[in-house]
């Protein structure tokens, strides 16, 4: 695929945390509305991946960052780039469900307050959009003044994707966005992510296999830092072409 | 040999128990003191002074020599020089917290602000006092007033705000900030919007108990803004004033009929014990009431 119609591509990405590398010479490339997961053992990488594509890892000072990683053919480690602009353009889930301390109508419109949206009718339409968006709606609309800590956990997490869609992102990035959650949570959970993926591109870690077999279009394996293989998920899980992939995948190790 | 066994055990099972209830004793021992220790106090003084409360006591300048009259115009001293200590502390210590936890990098800069806070909790309260009294009443020229008593208070009472601001911050999970930032934020919209709202109900008991504690002191405000007498009451913050604590440290010593003034000597520290314990108990009480909510 051209440059241009990639949404996200990542040339030779290393990572330093002080001295110690962990990520090693990883390329990879995101098309649009499609859905990647990043599969490993832990350890191996892939949160901290995620996290250099929208560049959070920058809170930690001793980490350092060479390579490239562009969104719509645009370098986000340049200089010149707003990583708060950015932040708005890629949006995160986070493992564990963490809604703010207010009501859930303030924890979706707060992405829009903090980036200048002043119009009360603008805020309140896109509330109601992206809690609609993120399969909740109906059961929050009658207590949108009520906290968001009162919801469930799998609740609290399509709470927590709302709140990322109401800046109106391109990508999502999800680390491992169900692994605190009930098995009827994680379904609703993975069912949406079929449904956001008509919208917006997605990278998605998970340690469960049969999650990102299920969820996938594109899978990635990570182990010790490296980007070992990567290709279309149905290949990865039937026909793996490295030998440490199929190992992880029959369960060797991990 | 099975008997033996199971007999060897049963005792030092008897012996574990007994040592355990000893220590248990010895704890309930320590808190009993110190809730003695506590009713002890209240009672001493309420029993040499109830004498002295009354409606007058309470809302009547003193007269005659301090034997007659009330203490009102030492009520509102230690009033005012409570809420300046606030005004100027509390501001001044939530921003230090802040920048210390939020912003400042890990590095010697940090380690020696640190350094100077924990070393100022540790001053002797007279140190305050004198040094107020070099700096605010002399070399600012405030001269002896609720200004540079408040300041000498707010001094005092910084790193009390300062530890339990950042106490109150560090307690606010990092998660929040991550999910603020990821959206878009900027550090200081993820310090106005998330972190101090959810912090606040920690600073503002801490702030309450920083500053009770500072209003029944004596040796900072002996020189720097109370006075023995003043006949009438404050006009502006650069009068001085009469305060509860000083007050009970001058009648004790040094008025002129002290036999005559013993009992409005501890009616004052009845009113100055239930000032502190009372916004105590309202700080604590929150305190509790807050962490039952989350």
């Amino acid at each position: 695929m051209e440059k241009d119609t990639l949404k996200m591509t990542v040339e030779h990405l290393d990572f330093f945390y002080g001295n110690s590398q962990a990520l090693q010479d990883i390329s990879l490339d995101f098309a649009p509305n499609q859905v990647t997961a990043l599969i490993g053992p832990s350890g191996c990488g892939k949160s901290t991946f995620l996290r250099c594509l929208n560049r959070m890892n920058d809170l930690i000072p001793i980490s350092r960052v060479k390579g490239v990683v562009t969104l719509d053919g645009m370098n986000i480690y340049d200089p010149s780039v707003d990583v708060v602009w950015l932040r708005r353009r890629i949006g995160m889930v986070f493992q564990k469900p963490n809604p703010f301390p207010k009501t859930i109508f303030e924890n979706v419109a707060y992405g829009m307050r903090v980036n200048g949206i002043k119009d009360k009718q603008l805020i309140a339409e896109r509330v109601e959009q992206s809690l609609t968006r993120a399969a909740i709606w109906n059961e929050v609309k009658d207590r949108l003044n009520d906290s968001a800590l009162g919801l469930s956990g799998g609740q609290q997490q399509r709470l927590c994707i709302a709140r990322a869609l109401a800046v109106e992102p391109d990508v999502l990035l999800m680390d491992e966005p169900a692994s605190a959650l009930d098995p009827i949570a994680t379904q609703k959970i993975e069912d949406l992510i079929h449904e956001l993926k008509r919208n917006y591109t997605i990278i998605i870690v998970t340690h469960n296999m049969q999650q990102a077999a299920r969820v996938s279009d594109i899978t990635a394996f990570f182990y010790m830092g490296k980007l070992i293989e990567t290709g279309i998920t149905d290949r990865i899980f039937t026909r793996p072409g490295k030998k440490q992939t199929e190992d992880y995948i029959t369960g060797r190790f991990g | 040999m099975n008997k033996m066994i199971q007999e060897s055990r049963f005792r030092s099972s008897f012996r574990r128990r007994a040592v355990q209830a000893a220590a248990f004793w010895f704890f309930r021992l320590a808190a009993l003191v110190n809730g003695l220790a506590l009713c002890g106090i209240v009672y001493f003084v309420v029993k040499n002074g109830w004498r002295a409360i009354s409606w007058t006591f309470l809302t009547q300048p003193p007269a005659d020599s301090m034997t007659q009259g009330g203490i009102l115009p030492c009520i509102i001293g230690t009033l005012a020089l409570a809420i300046g200590a606030i005004l100027v502390a509390l501001p001044i210590g939530v921003a230090s917290a802040i920048y210390l936890n939020e912003y400042a990098r890990p590095g010697k800069l940090l380690r020696v602000i640190r350094l100077g806070i924990s070393n100022l909790a540790g001053v002797p309260s007279v140190v305050f006092g004198l040094f107020g009294l070099a700096f605010f009443v002399v070399i600012l020229k405030m001269g002896t007033s609720i200004l540079a008593g408040s300041l000498t208070l707010a001094a005092m009472s910084l790193p009390v705000i300062i530890g339990a601001t950042e106490e109150a911050l560090k307690s606010v999970p990092d998660t929040y900030r991550e999910a603020s930032l990821g959206l878009g934020a900027t550090k200081w919209q993820t310090v106005y919007r998330v972190v101090l709202p959810a912090a606040l109900p920690g600073i503002l008991t801490g702030t309450i108990l920083s500053i009770s504690r500072a209003a029944g002191e004596t040796a900072p405000i002996m020189f720097t803004g109370a006075v023995f007498f003043s006949p009438q009451l404050p006009n502006s913050i650069f009068d001085e004033v009469m305060a509860l604590p000083y007050h009970i440290y001058v009648l004790a010593t040094a008025g002129t009929e002290i036999e005559k003034t013993r009992h409005l000597q501890y009616g004052t520290a009845i009113v100055l014990i239930t000032l502190v314990l009372g916004m105590n108990l309202i700080a604590i009480l929150y305190r509790s009431k807050l962490r039952r909510n989350r």
